[in-house]
């Protein structure tokens, strides 16, 4: 199981704070999950395509593709604003 | 020390907390405050969010980058998080090493990769109703500029 996180305008835009995608459906690389949950809606695509979405695997940024394993946390996120 | 949280902090406290280490030559600390304008909209609060467990980590790599670049003694960020007002503190960085220009460098250091590589987000509200704020460019090239100096 991979537990999928958004954050701030995209957990409003996608009413979605959290969702697990199953054992045995889960796609074996982040851009395969990408292209999953695009196919959700419009919303969706949009963010998931967004050049601005920040991605994090197990809480730590990647830009780079990588393979996803049972147990990964994977997150997106608008670029950061804190401080 | 990493701290993030609800409640405010009290920076002379946060100071006190840099001192007594004989081998330091000076502290450098910034403190961070909500202003009451924002892109010429009045502000009448602003909340916080953040992803708790990576906001720590990211934090800490930050400080972990900033000791290798620099030879410091103590870090401290504070970060407060949930429903803030004009005036009120958001941020501090606290920095103490054996030389000012080591202590004045990381302090700027933290504050530029904090605001670009560490999750949190602010959500402001105007008279025209709650809106997400946007990235800068210019802090993105702020902590771009890391990146060519050694340090």
């Amino acid at each position: 199981m991979i537990k999928v996180l958004f954050f701030a305008s995209f957990r409003e835009k996608l009413k979605c704070e959290e969702l697990l995608v199953d054992e045995g459906s889960y796609p074996e690389l982040l851009s395969s999950l990408k292209s999953q949950l695009a196919e959700k809606g419009d919303d969706w695509r949009e963010v998931m395509m967004s050049e601005r979405t920040l991605v994090a695997v197990n809480q730590t940024m990647t830009r780079k593709d990588v393979s996803l394993k049972s147990g990964d946390e994977v997150a997106f996120f608008p670029p950061v604003t804190g401080g | 020390m990493i701290s993030i949280q609800a409640e405010d902090f009290i920076p002379s406290e946060e100071y006190a907390r840099l001192e007594g280490d004989k081998s330091s030559g000076g502290i450098v600390t910034f403190t961070g405050t909500v202003r009451d304008m924002n892109l010429g909209d009045q502000v009448g609060g602003l909340f916080l969010e953040h992803y708790p467990g990576m906001t720590e980590k990211a934090l800490q790599e930050i400080i972990d980058e900033a000791k290798q670049r620099w030879e410091l003694i103590e870090v401290r960020v504070v970060h407060r998080i949930g429903q803030m007002y004009p005036g009120d503190r958001i941020v501090f960085v606290g920095v103490s090493s054996a030389h000012r220009k080591e202590a004045f460098a990381a302090c700027e250091f933290i504050m530029d990769y904090l605001k670009t590589k560490a999750p949190f987000w602010k959500k402001e509200t105007t008279d025209d109703g709650d809106r997400w704020i946007e990235e800068r460019a210019s802090d993105q090239e702020a902590a771009d500029s890391w990146n060519n100096k050694l340090g």
